[in-house]
């Protein structure tokens, strides 16, 4: 075996074992608990809009770009429309799918940062997380709190993912944003059908106000 | 209390029983709700909601804090005596230490130091005793002025009016003031909420709908309702 060749194995296992060894990282990653990445992310969240001198200026473009950029990847939107559509889901082709959560999620988008220019000093009191290591589905409670308002009970579902875990709902004050939509999506059905609802969705995102 | 209500009702059914598609369980009165909902926008919208905003703008936040801790004090006190009519003892005497320290310590109500000291309001109403009960929802109603509730729910707010302490007061410009304060108090807490349903919502109808039932179901099970089946809806 001359050095060269020697070389070249050493590479190969190399690479084959990188491969091997790089689920493993992303598993590692995503061993982040799901209340400590709720954590991280509303903090840093609130953090970037204090200091952010666009946004504090009430620039809504920067606020849904942060959005985009912060805190859309911990989001599940298919998991999230498909639950929004009930029984729905399955009449639906994967290409209407695709379309559905895009739209469902620049909705959800608009209507977070609409929420997010009325931020003033709230903070968020996290609760401690109930769950056993074999758990692939988590509720993160928090409650915000608000000088001289009541505090807002807000939890989050969690399901794990591949590259982490991911928010298919949030529930405030027991008020489930997914079973929310289950209805206006079951009327939209109702009238237009699938393509109706998409319709009805990209409407409402190009600012067409609701009935 | 219940009888008129629930005559109102049979009326109202009647009433749109001549429409085409199958009324929902939740909310057979659809079309007359729905109708009254239109009302309702455009009194908000052009009375109730610019005197709310006027409100927020012109009295300070802690004036306005304490006119609303007053209110809750009250809240509190019909929340403590609805925690044991449900047999909830250790909410009720809860309640009842918020408005104990609150009223003593609080300058009679206008401070809230229960809730800094971390004692969480019971939050219980008539109507979720009636719930508690068993007596069923009932149709879903949509009210002007008053806004979303249900045949169950509007009772127990009507049985909070004929019992509250405000109805005793004798002077009736008093009265009057009070209620108009607690009204504008109320409304003024719900703007924030209402811009996001602005934005949020593909039919307004339907989202306060959902809302509502979804908060009340959560509230009657005191923060854990059983899983609800997607049929069930």
């Amino acid at each position: 075996m001359t050095m060269t060749k020697l070389i070249r194995r050493a590479y190969a296992i190399g690479a084959a074992w990188a491969l091997v060894l790089a689920p493993f990282a992303v598993i590692a990653q995503a061993q982040e608990a799901p209340d400590a990445m709720v954590k991280r992310v509303s903090q840093d969240m609130i953090a970037t809009i204090k200091s952010d001198p666009l946004i504090q200026a009430g620039n809504e473009a920067r606020i849904r770009e942060v959005i985009e950029v912060k805190l859309i990847p911990h989001f599940d939107f298919m998991r999230m429309t498909a639950l929004a559509m009930g029984k729905n889901w399955r009449t639906a082709t994967p290409e209407q799918q695709k379309r559905l959560s895009d739209e469902f999620k620049t909705l959800l988008v608009r209507t977070y940062s609409s929420a997010l220019t009325k931020y003033r000093d709230e903070t968020i009191d996290y609760k401690p997380l109930r769950m056993s290591p074999a758990d692939t589905d988590v509720t993160v409670r928090t409650v915000v709190m608000k000088a001289g308002g009541q505090p807002i009970q807000m939890d989050y579902s969690l399901t794990k993912a591949a590259d982490g875990w991911k928010v298919f709902d949030v529930v405030i004050s027991g008020v489930s944003l997914v079973t929310n939509y289950r209805d206006e999506f079951n009327e939209q059905m109702k009238n237009g059908g699938v393509d109706g609802l998409i319709k009805t969705l990209s409407d409402r995102n190009k600012g067409v106000a609701a009935k | 209390m219940k009888r008129p209500l629930q005559a109102f009702a049979v009326v109202a059914a009647v009433l749109v029983s001549g429409c085409a598609s199958p009324p929902s369980k939740v909310d057979p009165l659809e079309p007359m709700n729905r109708a009254l909902y239109q009302v309702h926008d455009v009194l908000d919208t052009t009375f109730v909601k610019p005197v709310a905003e006027g409100y927020v703008a012109v009295v300070p936040q802690f004036v306005r804090t304490a006119f609303n801790n007053v209110f809750n004090n009250i809240d509190d006190l019909f929340s403590a005596v609805n925690g044991l009519l449900q047999g909830k003892p250790d909410k009720a005497g809860n309640d009842l230490g918020r408005v104990m320290v609150n009223t003593v310590f609080g300058l009679g109500g206008l401070i809230d130091i229960a809730t800094d000291a971390g004692i969480e309001r019971g939050n219980e109403d008539f109507g979720q005793t009636f719930a508690v009960w068993g007596f069923p929802q009932g149709p879903y109603l949509f009210i002007p002025l008053f806004g979303p509730t249900t045949v169950r729910d509007g009772t127990g707010v009507l049985v909070r009016i004929a019992v509250g302490p405000v109805g005793y007061i004798s002077n009736v410009p008093v009265r009057n003031s009070i209620y108009g304060l607690g009204y504008i108090d109320l409304r003024s807490q719900a703007l924030e909420g209402g811009s996001i349903v602005d934005t949020a919502a593909l039919d307004r109808y339907i989202f306060i709908r959902n809302a509502y039932l979804q908060r009340r179901r959560y509230m009657i099970y005191d923060g854990k309702p059983p899983p609800e089946s997607e049929d069930e809806q």
